[in-house]
């Protein structure tokens, strides 16, 4: 067992306490960005003026309204950026466009003494436009050949040898929307020049140090005269990944610019029509099994819906591409990935990163063809899992892959399958107006940023000289408990009760460099980090400790704040007047700690490699019933077995686990990004850009019966305390809700009936695969014995080559 | 519209009448609301005071984050109310008592509905929890919640052991959790203490309405004393605002920036308050809250009881009212279809008298009715006796919380096998609220049975002219005319069996 994984006697972690901060969440005390605004002097607010249309140049900028509105103070234009016009990190985002490239595209912005006078001085700004065609949907895109990035193809085996050797072969189309992050607390950003002439921002962001970044270059700074603070986020969920940077470089241009602290925040309607949100996705697919229902080939072009600039598509796709086989092995498969550039906002990272649209397909395809090949769902899911050691499509072993049968096993028994199915088939048999399904799915999902290089976490931790611990590292805290797991790992390394241990906020001027908190990875690195910098100071503290007792320092036991020696008979110290001998021996009382993945690497251009440390399993089950009338729909009960390894904090994967579930099936059922694909003059337009229009799930939507079980002996060597991340994967359990109406839609029809069922399956989606399980019509697009060559990308294709690698192979990495 | 700028400082532009202003009483001390203008919302006030646990998630009342506790009328007593902040004018609340997250505890002496979220996993971002601390708070205190009878097996799950409604939190979105730990605190509350004190401020009635009237930032904001008045004030300036829940007011105020230059207070005007149930007419009084009547009614009007829990949220329905669902005259309004259903009147009152004009004649297009510039809606008149077999469809996305596509309400009589009488009112597929004659037609006299069903459903279908938007198409909206008799008919023969 590494030393990473092993756990002392009795420790904090895994222990099932509350969130670090809920009591003051409870009482509305737990403070986010623009709370700080009421603790400020001065602050100007800050309105954008938004494009109306699809994509247009801009003409003309005419400002003198504006200035004369009263309380306007001044208007920021792309004239007053001392340094880069740009917002991202591929150059592709200039921060005030000369093109807008989507409806609600900011212009520029309104910096004014109230919101009230900011917004009516935005709507006197006058902006020429010469519009431009637009391409709206994806399909558009596709037919225009407008893409942007890198097209991959991840290839493995013969593809054509697996379809000549099939049995059975089907080829099919699917498109799938995106989703909104609607993360209760919306951008927001607030910028002052300190008394240092240091830019100080506080910004809702999961990554400060870029954020940082963004600020410096556009502000044309060096990164040590921007600090970013991130207190907390009301929920991120991947959406602040990228998509705070420009707001922030916004308000610190402001505050420099009029030496006042500038406040950011978009309002619902800015942020949903403003900031990026999950790519939606079309993939052109055909499939092939062999005569025992096993996968033996699988040839796909998917294509995500990247907007109008590059953002995380990239990786995003990368991922999708890593996760396109889900759970299941196939020997033979060709995946071409491409980016679609479409007049819409810039997609980007959330929970899941691609891989729930990978696995989408998938999953679509496995529960379209069951009917089809006379086999039930659950079976053919079951049949095609991952074996112990089979490799990935892009040569990864999959070691654990006893994981994802263990969790079947586990669930089909605590789940009461076998009975609760023959209860189903009862039900169906006696009513004709509603029918009840259930389906298992499962998920696989990769652990560690697909780059190489983001791997690595910091931390500083400080002892004072009263004992008290105070710890720093580079996560953020967004809701998902890292704050709560980081002090468990502190209390845990260093042999204190948790009391003793306080966090403070995340501030790039305390760890640099930083990776985001994303990719599920925060608990891994940052707990890496600050278990590495206690252990320094905890070996430093036993040297001390052991002259004291006059044994060897391996000898000394910190347990509780207690400290003692095995084979020595003094009494035990407190750990305060172990730190204050430490102290007055000179002994360094701070640490910075670091971590590095260790056995990743991944040559993105191939797609081929280890780009994870371990993988992430779990298997879910979810029974539904659908009224036939109206195609609403309920679920009954959801089971779930998840494996997040030896849990840091019981309470919080469990909260992961649940929440992350509800999200997809949100995803999947009830979510609606519906954009005006008229040829009216709202082209583009989002059309469900409020919470009365873009329905999230409510109370009405929570499994009424939710049962959680996390996978025991589950271990994981090679991450901190034993434990494996729990952000994204518990996202894609959610499948399940979507394959359980697809078959309860079936049930409305002759039995083996294969149906088609549009994503997200709102009721409307399910009324008319209802309909068409009625009729027998399997969608006009599935060909069944026979397929279509997906679109083959051509032969200049432009291969992955993120500029973060260039650097790094530059670097002589 | 060029919009009047908040010039803060600017008192000289401030009039105040109607005698002093009385400070609201904010988690127990007095905040003077002389920084609030006729159109700053409650929450923006609040958040202006240095609270930070109220925050704005939506600004449309639609996610909770900004629910508050008010200290409404219940009879001679009060209740706790939860309400979103960001909906109301905050001179709305004037000598109201108003309590938030951080005045029903502290980090070190958490409320028992504070504690219950902690420890459970509650809150994860903790952006939405006190908004939920307070719908839950509201739930919490409810005086008759224990006398719900405990759920039986396959109750909807929607009833804690406690007598727990969920449905109180239908208007809190949590992003985070999945809600199962949220129900789960709400479900394991006890009972208030017996030292409980804001279960003892509920004994109290409500401090008196204050005759507030401020004139600030360009517009006016007054709450008149009478009917009369309320009247006067309307005839003086036809495009004044009147705002009794504000449900709509704040939507279109944070949103879409309006500025009313006059908004009247008439929610707590006595004359639109009343609640009677005679021999041939219930009278219910426009200003209540679907809340109040949800409880002065008791289930006395069946589709109406149906409408209740289906009607937005608990949150929405504690400020909502009749009059003003009417008043905005949307044709996706979900009480028309019922109250068209219930071939109910609307009482208006202007400066030439009251007139009552039924609920069919009173739409005349795309939020257009015949109420008049200086008109006030005062009451729905419900007719005795009521039709004994009722339904309300609503189709929509999302259970709770949503706005119909299509909202279909059946009210009809069947004697002898024959239906004597058929009413059925439609929402979502035209610009008015509609009641569907040609079924009601085919209906009436024609035997109850599936086959009259069939040929029914094939009418109604026909029925508007529903049209395809973000909600739903319009091939959905037809189909889901055509399928809501056949699903009415076999609801009805499933009660029939069960009876």
């Amino acid at each position: 067992m590494s030393n990473l994984s092993q756990r002392p006697a009795n420790p904090v972690v895994g222990q099932a306490i509350p969130h670090e901060a809920a009591s003051l969440h409870v009482t509305g005390r737990a403070l986010y960005t623009d709370d700080l605004v009421q603790r400020t002097r001065d602050v100007l607010h800050a309105w954008p003026v938004q494009s109306p249309h699809a994509h247009a140049h801009v003409t003309g900028l005419r400002l003198d309204d504006a200035l004369a509105t009263p309380g306007v103070v001044r208007v920021l234009t792309a004239d007053d950026v001392p340094g880069v016009n740009d917002a991202g990190v591929k150059h592709d985002e200039p921060l005030f466009p000369t093109e807008a490239m989507y409806v609600g595209h900011a212009i520029c912005w309104v910096l004014a003494e109230t919101l009230e006078a900011a917004r009516a001085g935005a709507a006197a700004v006058e902006v020429d436009y010469a519009p431009l065609p637009a391409l709206v949907t994806v399909r558009e895109a596709i037919a225009a050949g407008s893409f942007q990035g890198a097209q991959p193809t991840l290839e493995r085996g013969d593809i054509e040898a697996g379809f000549d050797s099939a049995t059975m072969v089907f080829s099919g189309e699917f498109e799938f929307k995106g989703q909104e992050h609607f993360y209760l607390e919306t951008h927001c950003a607030l910028a002052l020049v300190d008394e240092n002439q240091q830019i100080f921002v506080q910004s809702s962001t999961q990554h400060p140090s870029e954020t940082q970044e963004i600020v410096a270059h556009v502000l044309g700074l060096a990164s040590h005269e921007v600090t970013v603070q991130c207190l907390r986020m009301g929920g991120g969920f991947g959406g602040k990944e990228m998509q705070p940077h420009g707001l922030a470089a916004i308000a610190a241009l402001g505050a420099t610019l009029t030496g006042r602290p500038v406040r950011l925040r978009l309002n619902r309607t800015l942020d949903m029509t403003m900031t990026g949100k999950r790519h939606g996705f079309h993939s052109d697919w055909r499939v092939a099994f062999d005569d025992d229902n096993r996968l033996v080939a699988l040839d796909t072009t998917i294509t995500a819906d990247g907007g109008w600039s590059l953002d995380l598509s990239e990786p995003v796709l990368a991922r999708a591409l890593c996760h396109i086989e889900n759970s299941y092995y196939i020997p033979n498969v060709r995946v071409n990935g491409r980016i679609a550039k479409s007049n819409k906002t810039s997609q980007t990272a959330f929970r899941g990163f691609g891989g729930p649209q990978g696995m989408a397909v998938i999953e679509d395809i496995l529960g379209r063809c069951a009917p089809l090949l006379g086999i039930d769902a659950a079976e053919l899911r079951h049949r095609n899992l991952y074996q112990k050691d089979q490799e990935t499509p892009y040569g990864q072993p999959v070691e654990q892959a006893d994981r994802l049968h263990r969790a079947w096993g586990q669930l089909t028994e605590s789940g009461d399958l076998e009975r609760r199915r023959a209860e189903i088939a009862e039900f169906n048999r006696t009513h004709s107006d509603r029918k009840r399904a259930l389906a298992i799915t499962p998920v696989k999902f990769g652990i560690s940023f697909n780059l190489t290089a983001f791997n690595q976490g910091g931390a500083l931790v400080l002892i004072y000289k009263d004992g008290s611990v105070l710890i720093n590292h580079g996560g953020t805290e967004m809701g998902q408990g890292l704050h709560t797991k980081m002090l468990q790992v502190a209390a845990t390394a260093l042999g204190v009760p948790l009391s003793t241990v306080r966090l403070a906020p995340t501030r790039t001027d305390k760890v640099p460099n930083t990776s985001a908190t994303a990719a599920s990875s925060g608990a891994d690195l940052n707990g890496g980090a600050v278990k590495n910098a206690c252990e320094q100071l905890r070996e430093r503290l036993a040297t001390v400790a052991s002259q004291h007792f006059g044994v060897h320092p391996s000898d000394v036991r910190i347990e509780a704040g207690r400290v003692s020696a095995i084979g020595s008979n003094a009494d035990p110290l407190a750990w305060t007047d172990l730190v204050q001998r430490a102290y007055f021996q000179r002994v360094q009382l701070s640490a910075a700690g670091y971590y590095r993945t260790e056995g990743l690497h991944w040559d993105s251009a191939a797609m081929r490699g280890c780009p994870f440390k371990y993988f992430a399993h779990g298997v879910a089950a979810t029974e539904v019933e659908v009224d036939g009338f109206t195609g609403a729909y309920r679920t009954r009960r959801v089971d779930i077995v998840h494996d997040v390894g030896d849990s840091l904090s019981p309470l919080v994967d469990i909260g992961q686990i649940e929440g992350g579930f509800v999200q997809g099936a949100g995803w999947l059922t009830l979510e609606e990004l519906v954009w005006d694909e008229s040829d009216r003059p709202t082209r583009g337009r989002l059309q469900t850009q409020a919470a009365s229009t873009y329905k999230l799930p409510s109370f009405s939507e929570m499994p009424p019966d939710f049962r959680v079980a996390l996978l025991e002996q589950a271990e994981e060597e090679g991450a901190v305390y034993g434990s494996k991340a729990v952000g994204e994967p518990p996202l894609m359990l959610a499948f399940s809700v979507r394959e359980a109406l697809r078959q309860a839609a079936a049930e409305f029809g002759r039995p083996g009936t294969s149906v088609p069922l549009a994503m997200p399956a709102t009721p409307e989606a399910v009324f008319w695969a209802i309909e068409a399980a009625r009729t027998g019509a399997f969608g006009d697009d599935l060909l069944v014995g026979e397929t279509t060559l997906p679109p083959q990308p051509p032969a200049d294709a432009p291969h992955m080559h993120p500029e973060s690698e260039r650097l790094a192979a530059d670097a002589g990495v | 519209m060029r919009n009047t700028i908040d010039e803060r400082g600017g008192d000289t532009a401030r009039q105040l009448e109607g005698g002093p202003r009385m400070p609201v009483n904010l988690n127990g001390v007095p905040a003077p609301l002389d920084d609030a203008d006729p159109h700053t919302n409650a929450l923006d006030w609040l958040r202006s005071r240095g609270l930070t646990g109220a925050k704005e998630g939506c600004a449309e009342g639609e996610c909770g984050a900004c629910s508050v506790l008010v200290r409404r009328p219940s009879g001679n007593r009060s209740t706790w109310t939860a309400i979103n902040a960001c909906l109301i004018p905050a001179l709305s609340l004037d000598g109201q008592d108003v309590v938030t997250s951080e005045g029903l505890g502290t980090p070190d002496d958490l409320h028992p509905v504070q504690q219950e979220m902690a420890v459970r996993g509650g809150s994860q971002c903790g952006y939405c929890t006190p908004g939920f601390v307070c719908s839950m708070a509201a739930e919490y205190y409810r005086e008759d919640r224990h006398a719900d009878p405990a759920p039986a097996a396959g109750d909807d799950g929607e009833h804690g052991p406690n007598g727990f409604d969920l449905h109180a939190l239908s208007g809190n979105l949590c992003r985070c959790t999945g809600y199962r730990p949220i129900r789960d605190a709400a479900y394991a509350l006890d009972s208030p203490a017996a030292d409980d004190e804001f279960a003892a401020r509920q004994a109290e009635p409500t401090p008196p309405a204050v005759a507030t009237r401020v004139t600030a930032a360009g517009a006016e904001f007054v709450r008149p004393q009478s009917l009369g008045e309320a009247v006067k004030l309307l005839g003086e300036t036809p495009d004044a605002q009147l705002v009794a829940g504000a449900t709509d007011w704040g939507v279109s105020v944070n949103l879409m920036r309006a500025r009313a230059p006059r908004l009247i207070a008439i929610d707590r005007l006595a004359e639109l308050r009343g609640l009677t149930v005679g021999d041939q007419v219930v009278t219910i009084g426009a200003a209540l809250t679907l809340s109040e009547i949800e409880r002065g009614l008791d289930g006395r009007i069946p589709l109406l009881a149906k409408l209740f829990p289906q009607f937005a949220s608990r949150l929405i329905r504690n400020g909502a009212t009749l009059g003003g669902n009417l008043g905005t005259g949307s044709p996706i309004g979900d009480s028309p279809p019922v109250l068209l259903a219930l071939e109910a009147e609307v009482v208006l009152t202007g400066q030439n008298g009251e007139r009552a004009v039924p609920l069919a004649d009173y739409f005349t297009g795309y939020r257009q009715s015949v109420r008049a510039a200086d008109e006030i809606i005062t009451a729905l008149r419900v007719p005795l006796p009521l039709a004994p077999h009722t339904a309300f469809h609503k189709i929509a996305k999302r259970r709770f919380d949503d706005i119909s596509s299509v909202a279909v309400a059946f009210a009809i009589d069947i004697e002898d096998g024959v239906v004597s009488r058929a009413a059925i009112g439609l929402g979502g597929v035209a610009a008015t609220p509609l009641r569907a004659r040609t079924t009601e037609a085919a209906l009436v006299g024609a035997p109850w049975t599936a086959e009259t069903v069939q040929t029914a459903a094939r009418t109604l279908a026909a029925e508007g002219t529903p049209m395809a938007d973000h909600r739903a198409s319009s091939d959905y909206r037809r189909a889901m005319l055509a399928t809501s008799l056949p699903k009415f008919f076999a609801q009805f023969e499933q009660e029939e069996t069960a009876r």
